[in-house]
């Protein structure tokens, strides 16, 4: 009896397992460059990156975003890319691809949407806007989900979209944001964190005493 | 320890000024003096002796001696690495990005110091993936130091070399842990190792590795240009200097304050933040992130410092500040703290792995009113076999918090639970904290 390759213990395979997996190939060796079509400037990225650290394994996430950047997700196809330039099994970059948050192993959409759901954001109601998120974005090609403690506190309930941050926004501000995305412009200018100045230099609480703010 | 409180801007120090980003702007107020003085001036030992002696400790939560921890680093010709942890992921914990989008330079130039006194030829900054606008900026003020001078091959002249990293995440608190960063640092999955080894001796490849804080590190450049002396001036005597405090929950002004270690806490909820909503009341506060063990009203009155906090049987931790009102449900906020662990457990021990997954089960059960009163000495008797037994204490951070609010609220919790058999949803017990409208967007 042929051994295969795709199924060595003649166990059923969970479809889900090889689903969008390339067939007849196996993640454990490593794969050679010609055989995987990287695009070039993929290739030179990867080298750029494992040329700032003194051990190349250290590219690792780094190539992987890359590879995310190119493709709009790590694809099967952009891990064996990867994994030829940099001299590791596929089966490795996956290991370490399938630990991070950011970095998805399935087909997400063009745009990212991340709502904080953690404390501070779920006492300001962050459940809500996660939901409000994904009634406007149903059917778009979006892709939405509540995250941990973004490190936006003071803009409460907050979501990043596309890298960058917004809030405090309210539950209507959700279908905006996704209209402004599809239209390809600016999202939310308003609510954009890197217009906000320093908490202690707005105005002071309504009836509390103003504090002098004392510097050396 | 001054009588009047309010900010005490040092870090933040010209932080509205957008033109501080940048390293003409940054000199312009006097950057870069200190990397000067310390190359050109200053043996190593002199560097690790001002930072030992200011008696700085580790902002990013465990408040070590920093200088007392590079002087761990050995002596000798191997290569030798400088981490700076800017994965800040601890919920309610915001200050590191403000530091690092405002003032890149000072993060800079306090890593040349520090890699002076550790000997480190090679630097990385670890800044969390999320922070991707944040690690922008860094990219550009690390590539204008460079073109400077300051980072680089024979910097200033000196025979020094330093290159300099900036390494973005993909999203994992662990990753905050420093062995864990280490791991990830090293392109694999985010795993803790055990100490001892400690990474001063055996760390990023094997070799001594210095790892610290953005705020302590941001702190380097004053405490060689105007010594330990000034550095001491503020704060305590146990908790010397300034600190970013996150402020956040439901407070009316919630951002990040830097003021003088030791002051009230009261100070900085009330007087700085603005307090509660109009019509509400602290129920409880996060003192140190979501990792810290709750505390009440009564001990609002504390001195906020490492010392302080440590004697309520809390902890200061990354100095971040989670303020719960009387609208929020403790045993909504354990479920929801427990969930966050849950999450970010990497799998390795089986205490945590295993215990947060029980936890946040049980949590869960307590909420539906699905619970029994054992539930609650089980939820307790479970924090205590993690605490201490993991490679990390991630789930000792989990442990802490949790069981303090199962300690402080029991009648709370009772309550929640006598409602067994009306299958609550989770969503009809709590109500949302919502800003009065006029100050939404104060600040922009």
């Amino acid at each position: 009896m042929s051994w295969d390759p795709n199924d060595p213990a003649g166990l059923p395979v969970d479809p889900a397992v090889s689903e969008g997996r390339v067939p007849g190939r196996t993640s454990e060796e490593v794969p050679e460059l010609h055989e995987v079509g990287c695009p070039p400037e993929l290739r030179e990225r990867i080298e750029a990156l494992m040329a700032r650290y003194p051990d190349r394994k250290s590219a690792s996430i780094p190539a992987l975003w890359a590879v995310q950047k190119r493709y709009g997700w790590c694809t099967p196809e952009g891990i064996r890319q990867a994994a030829a330039v940099m001299r590791f099994t596929p089966g490795y970059l996956e290991s370490v691809a399938s630990f991070y948050d950011l970095l998805h192993t399935e087909p997400v959409g063009a745009h990212r949407i991340e709502v904080c759901t953690n404390i501070s954001c779920w006492m300001r109601g962050g459940d809500e806007l996660l939901q409000a998120f994904y009634e406007a974005g149903e059917g778009e090609d979006v892709h939405i989900t509540g995250f941990e403690c973004l490190g936006a506190c003071d803009i409460a309930p907050m979501a990043s979209i596309d890298q960058r941050y917004y809030g405090p926004l309210e539950t209507a501000e959700a279908a905006t944001a996704i209209e402004q995305l599809k239209a390809g412009g600016e999202v939310l200018p308003e609510k954009a964190l890197k217009e906000r100045g320093l908490a202690g230099d707005s105005p002071p609480a309504a009836d509390g005493e103003p504090r002098e703010r004392d510097r050396r | 320890m001054r009588a009047e409180y309010g900010e005490t801007r040092v870090l933040l120090e010209h932080a509205e000024d957008p033109a501080l980003r940048t390293i003409d702007g940054y000199r312009g107020y006097g950057g870069y003096a200190s990397l000067e003085k310390a190359y050109r001036e200053l043996e190593q030992d002199e560097v690790l002796k001002v930072l030992e002696d200011s008696g700085l400790r580790g902002r990013g939560g465990a408040g070590f001696s920093m200088g007392k921890k590079a002087s761990f680093l050995p002596r000798g010709e191997m290569a030798k690495y400088l981490c700076c942890n800017a994965d800040e992921s601890e919920p309610g914990a915001f200050k590191d990005r403000e530091l690092m989008q405002r003032n890149p330079h000072q993060l800079i130039e306090g890593i040349a110091i520090a890699a002076l006194a550790a000997d480190a030829g090679h630097a990385f900054i670890f800044i969390r993936g999320e922070y991707a606008a944040q690690a922008d900026i860094l990219d550009a003020a690390v590539a204008e130091a460079y073109e400077a001078g300051y980072l680089g091959t024979n910097i200033l002249g000196m025979h020094r070399d330093l290159e300099l990293v900036v390494h973005r995440g993909a999203g994992a608190y662990i990753c905050g842990e420093e062995t864990a960063l280490l791991d990830a640092l090293e392109g694999k999955r985010g795993n803790p190792r055990l100490k001892p080894p400690f990474p001063a001796v055996q760390g990023l490849y094997g070799g001594p590795t210095l790892i610290n804080n953005v705020e302590t590190l941001s702190n380097v450049p004053g405490i060689v240009a105007k010594g330990a002396e000034w550095f001491k001036g503020f704060g305590t005597e146990q908790s010397p200097g300034t600190k970013v405090v996150s402020i956040s929950g439901g407070v009316r002004r919630p951002g990040n304050y830097e003021v003088e270690l030791g002051i009230p806490t009261r100070e900085l909820i009330y007087g700085l933040a603005g307090g509660p909503e109009p019509g509400h009341e602290v129920k409880a506060f996060y003192p140190g992130g979501s990792s810290s063990p709750v505390l009440t009203p009564d001990e609002l009155d504390l001195p906020y410092s490492f010392e302080a906090m440590a004697e309520a049987g809390s902890m200061l931790g990354s100095g971040s500040i989670i303020v719960a009102d009387d609208r929020v449900s403790i045993p909504h906020m354990a479920l929801r703290t427990a969930r966050f662990y849950h999450h970010e457990s990497c799998g390795k021990c089986a205490p945590c792995r295993e215990g947060t997954n029980w936890t946040v089960k049980m949590l869960e059960r307590v909420v539906r009113g699905e619970a029994t009163p054992m539930d609650l000495d089980i939820i307790s008797s479970v924090q205590e076999n993690i605490m201490g037994h993991c490679l990390c204490v991630l789930g000792d951070s989990m442990a802490m918090p949790v069981s303090a609010m199962v300690r402080k609220f029991r009648a709370e919790f009772e309550e929640v639970m006598a409602n067994a058999g009306s299958a609550l949803d989770e969503g009809e017990q709590h109500a949302v904290v919502r800003a009065p409208a006029e100050t939404l967007g104060a600040s922009i």
